[in-house]
């Protein structure tokens, strides 16, 4: 075996590493400065919010109520052993205001919208439609991703107050409706504790949560014929939405952490 | 033919091309005439899609010059590449049909993004286009409820959408049956002969693609090994074309050649 071998697929990872973060740099770049160019088509973004956002809805309210749920009963029993359970409504507030309602809302986003995304452009790569946009002198960033990224950035933070609002009303009801805490003291206890830091700390991640999925799943399908591995075929457009759903996932955790330790 | 040089509408020259380590077109040199039709043939994977690739702008060469119109395309800014390719129509191998769009919404798509058109001129238009392919009852239909044919005069249609100068076909019969092909050639020839578009060709179907050629290119080797009227591509000397020929639609008689004796001066 050549001794230089290791090495060289070191400085290969290497080399293919740096070139798809370049890759994706620069394609978030030009995506963002399409966004920013008139013309400015209306219809395009309404079905992509569609698409993004009313068709979470069924998934985020459900999620949303089982997590208020359950931060109300495990908040519960722990708030008892200190006598404390007066501030059940604000640790669940807080609690999904400023980390769970933003992450958990763009997870799931990130498995139910990211995923198509990527797979939809990457079909679209496969079987020659983008090149055909192209051809046709239509840009595809102008008119395929632009939507996209509006879309993601404007849902998101709806989606995560819906979240927020949804979860709260599920810690309502098994706190005060199922365990007895004051109902008065609930709702109280929220509004003496929740600031507008804290909702503002919510919507700025959920703002970059929403670019996050659409850039990390956009990118990943429309430079699937770049993929070193082989992005070709259905198993190529397979791979590429299992990375994106993964790179997002744990982009948004990064980043959670990352938001967090700035803003607070 | 005059002496003159004919007008080229794409001139390749010196293009070279590599995917990684694997050069795929090494030095191509190749023009397309005006108004004519350019058949490029030529073995699998000898990299007559990716000449088509460079023509469109898709892929830019390593080395050489794609001029298209006199503007080399191959250094073109994304505003220019845009606006030689308003002249371009494309008929991808696979179509490349937007497959969720109907039939309709795919025809439309050039003139609704690219012109300022009025909905109703649109669709007066697109049903002249969707009419002179034949296609009736389809605007509703989505590409996968299209058979191989449809789905390709479809693709045809969505093609001579912006009234184009040139139009490329990639591998245009590929997957189709004998009558369905014939068919396509059939749409090609008549709307060629109504639009008067410049056709650059790739295809397999040999001999019948001679039929619609008045130039043959064979691409062997990464090189252009001559570039001839189909009559002249059939008789050719030059080995490679020779060794293609044979290997296509076996050997070629001759009289001129196997009974000199015939033809020799009295």
């Amino acid at each position: 075996m050549n001794p230089a071998k290791p090495f060289e697929k070191i400085g290969d990872s290497c080399l293919g590493f740096l070139e798809q973060g370049g890759r994706m740099g620069i394609f978030l770049f030009a995506c963002l400065l399409n966004l920013v160019k008139p013309p400015y088509p209306l219809f395009p973004v309404i079905r992509q919010a569609h698409f993004i956002g009313v068709r979470s809805l069924f998934v985020i309210i459900f999620t949303g109520a089982f997590t208020g749920m359950i931060l109300a009963l495990q908040g519960y029993y722990t708030l008892t052993k200190f006598g404390s359970e007066g501030l059940l409504g604000s640790a669940v507030a807080l609690s999904l205001i400023r980390e769970l309602g933003p992450v958990l809302t763009a997870l799931m986003v990130v498995g139910r919208a990211g995923s198509a995304i990527c797979a939809e452009i990457g079909i679209m790569r496969n079987s020659e439609q983008i090149d055909a946009l192209e051809c046709m002198a239509i840009d595809p960033y102008k008119y395929l991703l632009a939507p996209k990224y509006l879309a993601g950035i404007l849902t998101l933070p709806l989606l995560t107050a819906i979240f927020d609002v949804i979860g709260i009303l599920g810690g309502y009801l098994i706190g005060v409706v199922l365990l007895d805490v004051n109902g008065g003291t609930y709702f109280q206890g929220m509004y003496a504790s929740v600031e507008w830091q804290d909702v503002k700390m919510g919507l700025v991640k959920s703002l970059i949560f929403g670019l996050l999925i659409v850039w990390i799943a956009s990118a990943k399908g429309y430079f699937l014929h770049k993929e070193r591995s082989g992005g070709f075929g259905a198993e190529g457009v397979s791979r590429v939405t299992t990375d994106a759903v993964v790179l997002s996932s744990v982009a948004i955790l990064v980043w959670d952490y990352l938001i967090s330790a700035i803003m607070l | 033919m005059s002496k003159e040089q004919p007008a080229a509408a794409i001139e390749l020259v010196g293009v070279e091309k590599r995917f990684g380590r694997q050069t795929v077109l090494r030095d191509v040199n190749l023009s397309v005439v005006s108004g004519k039709t350019t058949v490029i043939v030529g073995a699998s994977g000898e990299g007559k899609s990716v000449i088509i690739k460079h023509m469109l702008g898709l892929v830019r060469p390593e080395r050489g010059e794609v001029r298209v119109f006199g503007s080399n395309l191959a250094r073109a800014r994304k505003k220019e590449l845009n606006r030689i390719r308003m002249e371009f129509g494309v008929l991808f191998q696979n179509v490349a049909l937007f497959d969720s769009m109907n039939v309709f919404d795919n025809v439309a798509l050039p003139l609704r993004e690219r012109t300022k058109l009025s909905e109703t001129v649109i669709r007066a238009k697109v049903r002249e286009k969707l009419d002179l392919m034949d296609l009736v009852d389809a605007d509703d239909k989505f590409p996968a409820q299209l058979s191989g044919g449809m789905k390709k005069r479809v693709g045809l249609a969505r093609a001579l959408m912006l009234d184009p100068k040139v139009v490329f076909f990639d591998e245009p019969t590929t997957g189709l049956d004998v009558s369905r092909s014939n068919e396509i050639y059939r749409l090609f020839h008549k709307t060629q002969r109504r639009l008067g578009y410049t056709a650059v060709i790739v295809s397999h179907d040999v001999p019948k693609i001679f039929k619609l050629a008045d130039y043959v290119a064979l691409l062997a080797e990464g090189r252009i090994q001559g570039v001839m009227s189909p009559e002249a591509f059939q008789l050719s000397e030059q080995p490679l074309i020779r060794r293609y020929v044979e290997e296509t639609m076996g050997p070629i008689y001759s009289s001129a050649k196997e009974e000199a004796a015939l033809y020799e001066p009295a």
